[in-house]
């Protein structure tokens, strides 16, 4: 390979002496096409990582990556036209652009998962993000073959140039879905391959060295702090998503954040997705209706007046949506300890599409509170009462299930009121099941266990209470302005719920008290069986 | 001992004013009363003249338990002219509770094993301040279930974790064997009922068997029980030892035998049971301190320093009425007119610093002994042999109130966290029993100084500034939670200089005790040391005696 002459105006430019011969002979240029290869691989992966991240969020694969990869390509258009504005050191600019894409791109999974938690407008951002990178990557390959122009004739220039442009677009489609996101995921496949591009800003200062001006130390800081940047990122990225619980989850992690409470995490498939509060299952979208249908109705069907509900947990929204379909609920009041979990159920736009917008509803008063301590104060009666706590994993959460709990939940309830608790699986974990049924007996309730089934929890249980005999089941009977909206309840399935078959009858348990928490011991050691 | 060396270090380095801290919290040494008592130290309660002078049927010296089941007691009998006399700003004694935005704590004691049947008087009392709902037609209680002790109620830190229950798993066969041994001859004393039909450790104890195969055991040290029954495991030794501290603030070689067996076969109602269930309240048994507050209305005074008692001379007075011949020395002018028969009771508002005077005709001293020895005329002559060997425990106290928990990694939080390396007992957690499981809290941290001699230890406790407290108090907890310190936004230290009665070997079976009970012409006395053991239930039934005795004495009175 021929080392090419040096040219007289860059030499100068680069302030060089007279006379003394500039050459890019620092390292053999073949290492210039090593990093066309990483250049075109990186740009190539970042715009992988904005169609597959746009996939995951928002469904829809074939839509989502055909609009990230047109907009990307025209912003690569666009970088390459604004490259014939660029005029000085072509080198230079060259590094300076490296750089912004190391950072752009580099953060733009991070940036968009966090736009998509927190944004109403994640398709602004997405293609903000996505045009942004098209074009500085649009920049890199101009500017490079101006750099390369004084060295090698342009058929040749041309041929390498585009040839390692191909092989890195290869190595990048090979390496994305079989190593990068098994391995990393996309958020530290983001810092990591933003991190490459800031290698190659940091290299190409002593790679170019005859080309760049006298002083690159301020470049070098810059490429140094972008670089820190990046490495913190890849430290810290379990912040935004954790590959551990990627795995764990079988499916990609479009949000998570971390409240004071809980670990919330929501999986996307192709065409559903996944809630998972400390990594246990809330709903799945798919079949999430024949839950909250089970939780609700049937309680509905039981309660003679349900002008005024009370929610307790329930963040998602999604049994308010059952609620909210009673024109005689005049105040639904949802008490959930975590903000963040009303947020999530308020602002993201799946779950918004999937709860009807039940926060929206004028009728809904939301509280943020631990329930045991809101019931202390509570002063007035609530005809319905839905309780969707998590299960009673813990001891904080298995307080919840107690007879004192329960006691202060009657002193809101009105004398006709009825209550709905969903209570775990009477078929995985019958002991746990029955123990709540034995304490809100033992809190002086009428009890009536149901069950149903969702495929993605398996038998689920519930049991309805109330201070007086509501009657057969058989003379309970939907409302016919809300039948008609179900998907899975009629009346006679509504029957069919109270039907236990025999392997979840009524077991012998303890009632789960303030001082005895016996629930959180059965729960644990009759899951653990199943894990 | 090791503890007491690493213990006595921490002293000698706040002596010799060594840097620690400064903390970026604040906090305070509480217990400025403690100045106001030592003024009785100084020979002046008869100086001045008292300015006024009022007449009732009863003065109560002392709020602590006693003093208030004395006047809740006197109250159920009809006598509600009495008037109580407490030193501190609150009433409460070592049971009396403190309050902040986020939640009521305790300062000492804080927690209450569900009484027996037999203990009638004190089930009365919980059922009248709610902790009782109801008996049920067997005549069986009904608790009142989220005063009792919410689960889970104790946890172990070691290896580095924290394990459910007090009991760890880490031990041999060997010393599990040994701890199972050391149940079984619980539950023998359990069982054992001497010719009368009483129990040995019953609560209240004057109740328990005087038989002299239980006052044996008064006779050694906890440490010499174990040995003469080879209990030798490390493991087992704790466990005991813990129960010691925690209750009476001695190590296992300075309590009695009796004490020691008293602490677990006095909890447990039939052989093979578990302990009685606790109750306990977020301000621990300060909640009983407020219910018994709120009977007694204006007539409980708070900040009143009692310079004097002196008993008079009592036509009916049957005790061995000491000191009766020397009354007159009150100053001229403030003797009443005529025969006086009673008791004068001469006391200093903090408030506004005038001494007055109640004249009455009878007293319950409810305060310690070493006390009574101070204020009461001629008792020193009478019982200071006596009341010398009553010694008392020293404690430090803090409440720690942080903007957030410590991060958990094990077994989550409990009531009671004992840190098993730890110099201290552990803490509890203000919010537990109240059901708040997130954000703010109050730690209570508790250490009994039992590495020194009870004056030692007050002296090293004098020696303590804020800092130097501070500095123990995290070195302790530390240990398990390494993060807690940013979250402290305010340590508050109290100073028990004589927190609890040491039922150190001899002391419950021996002469000083029984002498002390005994009235001191019409002055009554309730209070813990007259067991030998500072528990609620004993101070409680003191309390009541006092009373009860006051009333008979009354009807005696009347034709």
């Amino acid at each position: 390979m021929a080392i090419v002459q040096p040219v007289q105006p860059a030499l100068e430019q680069a302030g060089w002496g007279k006379g003394e011969p500039l050459r890019l002979d620092r390292a053999p240029l073949f290492l210039l096409y090593i990093n066309v290869l990483i250049i075109a691989s990186c740009g190539l992966v970042y715009e992988l990582l904005a169609g597959t991240l746009a996939s995951y969020v928002l469904g829809d694969s074939v839509t989502q990556f055909s609009l990230v990869i047109g907009f990307y390509l025209f912003a690569l258009g666009i970088g390459a036209w604004l490259s014939g504005f660029i005029v000085g050191s072509p080198a230079r600019v060259f590094v300076e652009v490296e750089l912004a894409v190391a950072l752009v791109g580099g953060c733009s999974a991070p940036v968009l998962f966090l736009a998509f938690g927190y944004l109403r407008g994640f398709h602004f951002a997405l293609f903000s993000v996505v045009t942004l990178i098209g074009t500085l990557v649009g920049l890199e390959l101009p500017l490079l073959m101006r750099i390369l122009k004084e060295h090698l004739d342009f058929r040749d220039l041309v041929s390498r140039v585009l040839a390692f442009d191909y092989i890195g677009a290869l190595a990048a489609s090979l390496l994305f879905p079989l190593f990068l996101v098994p391995q990393l995921g996309l958020v530290r496949t983001s810092f990591v391959v933003g991190l490459l591009n800031a290698l190659v800003a940091l290299w190409g200062t002593h790679l170019l060295r005859p080309l760049l001006p006298r002083r690159v130390g301020g470049l070098q800081g810059r490429a140094f702090l972008v670089i820190g940047l990046l490495v913190a990122g890849i430290i810290k990225a379990d912040l935004f998503t954790d590959l551990a619980e990627e795995q764990q989850f079988g499916n990609p992690v479009v949000f998570a954040r971390t409240s004071q409470y809980q670990r919330i995490v929501v999986t996307r498939s192709e065409s559903d997705f996944h809630l998972f509060l400390n990594g246990n299952l809330q709903f799945h979208s798919a079949d999430e209706y024949r839950y909250h249908e089970a939780l609700v109705h049937p309680a509905f069907s039981a309660a003679i007046d349900r002008r005024h509900v009370l929610v307790l947990g329930g963040g998602d929204g999604l049994a308010l949506r059952e609620i909210f379909r009673y024109p005689d609920v005049e105040s639904a009041t949802l008490v959930d300890i975590d903000p963040a979990m009303t947020e999530l159920g308020s602002g993201l736009p799946l779950l918004r599409t999937l709860n009807a917008d039940a926060f929206g509803d004028r009728r809904l008063r939301v509280i943020h509170e631990d329930a045991l301590i809101w019931l202390e104060q509570v002063d007035r009666k609530y005809d319905l009462v839905i309780i969707d706590f998590p299960d009673p994993s813990s001891f904080a959460v298995g307080k919840l299930y107690t007879t004192t709990f329960y006691r202060r939940l009657l002193r809101c309830l009105a004398p006709d009121g009825v209550v709905a608790v969903q209570c775990t699986s009477p078929l995985s974990a019958p002991r746990s099941f029955w123990c709540v049924v034995k304490t809100l007996e033992n809190a002086g309730l009428h009890t009536w266990p149901y069950r149903a089934s969702v495929p993605s929890f398996g038998e689920w249980g519930f049991v309805l209470a109330a201070r007086r005999d509501l009657g057969t089941v058989s003379n309970w009977r939907l409302d016919e302005r809300v039948a008609s909206q179900l998907k899975f309840l009629d009346n006679s399935g509504l029957q069919g719920l109270f039907e236990l078959p025999l392997d979840m009858r009524r077991l012998e348990v303890e009632p789960n008290r303030w001082n005895n928490q016996i629930l959180v011991r059965y729960y644990e050691s009759e899951w653990a069986r199943w894990k | 001992m090791l503890k007491a060396s690493a213990i006595a270090g921490t002293a000698a380095c706040s002596g010799c004013g060594s840097r620690v801290g400064p903390f970026s919290f604040p906090g305070a040494i509480i217990g400025a009363a403690r100045d106001r008592g030592h003024e009785l130290r100084g020979d002046r309660r008869l100086d001045e003249p008292v300015a006024e002078w009022h007449t009732v049927d009863v003065v109560i010296v002392g709020g602590g338990v006693a003093g208030l089941a004395s006047a809740w007691t006197l109250d159920k009998l009809g006598l509600r002219d009495f008037v109580l006399l407490e030193l501190e700003e609150a009433l409460g004694g070592t049971s009396r509770g403190g309050r902040s935005d986020v939640s009521a704590y305790p300062w000492g004691a804080h927690y209450l094993p569900t009484p027996m049947p037999e203990n009638i008087e004190l089930l009365r009392l919980l059922h009248e301040a709610g902790a009782i709902e109801q008996f049920d037609a067997d005549g069986s209680a009904v608790y009142a279930e989220e005063q009792l002790c919410r689960d889970p109620e104790e946890r172990l830190f070691y290896d580095g974790q924290w394990h459910e229950d007090l009991l760890p798993s880490d031990v041999s066969d060997r010393e599990r064997g040994e701890w199972d041994r050391f149940r079984i001859e619980v539950d023998a004393w359990v069982a054992w009922r001497d010719p009368q039909g009483r129990r040995a450790f019953v609560l209240p104890s004057d109740r328990g068997s005087d038989d002299p195969k239980v006052a044996a055991l008064d006779a050694i040290s906890m440490t010499e029980w174990m040995e003469q029954r080879r209990f030798h495991s490390p493991f087992v030794r704790w466990e005991i030892e813990y129960a010691c501290r925690d209750d009476y603030g001695t190590t296992l070689d300075q309590t009695s035998a009796w004490a020691g067996l008293f602490y677990f076969a006095s909890r447990i109602r039939n052989p093979g049971e578990s302990p009685q269930p606790l109750l306990t309240w977020p301000e621990g048994n300060g909640r009983l301190v407020r219910f018994f507050a709120d009977q007694l209305g204006n007539r409980a005074r708070t900040g009143m320093l009692v310079t004097a008692m002196r008993p008079a001379k009592s036509a009916t007075s049957g005790g061995n009425g000491g000191g009766v011949d020397e009354a007159a020395s009150l100053k001229p002018g403030s003797m009443p007119e005529g025969p006086f028969d009673g008791v004068e009771v001469v006391a200093r508002s903090a408030a506004d610093g005038i001494l007055r005077g109640w004249r009455a005709r009878h007293a319950i001293f409810a305060g310690p002994q070493f006390i009574a020895r101070r204020i009461i005329e001629n008792y020193d002559r009478e019982r200071g042999d006596a009341v010398r060997q009553f010694t008392y425990a020293p404690w430090l106290v803090a409440n720690l109130h942080l903007r957030d928990r410590p991060v958990e990694h094990s077994f989550p939080v409990a009531w009671d966290n004992v840190i098993r390396d730890g110099q201290g007992l552990g803490y509890v957690v203000a919010t537990h029993q109240s059901g708040r499981d997130h954000g703010p809290t109050v730690l209570t941290y508790y250490r009994p100084l039992c590495e020194f001699t009870p004056s030692e230890g007050r002296e090293w406790l004098e020696s303590c500034d804020w800092n130097a407290c501070v500095d123990v108090v995290l070195r302790d907890l530390e240990i398990a939670h390494s993060d807690l310190r940013p979250l402290i936004v305010r340590l508050d230290v109290m100073h028990w200089g004589h927190a609890m009665i040491r039922p150190v070997p001899g002391f419950r079976f021996g002469t000083a005790r029984a002498r002390c009970q005994e009235r001191f012409g019409n002055i009554q006395f309730a209070h813990t040391d007259l067991s030998g053991i500072a528990l609620f239930e004993e101070a409680f039934a003191h309390g009541c005696r006092a009373a009860r005795e006051i009333a008979d004495q009354q009807r005696e009175r009347v034709p």
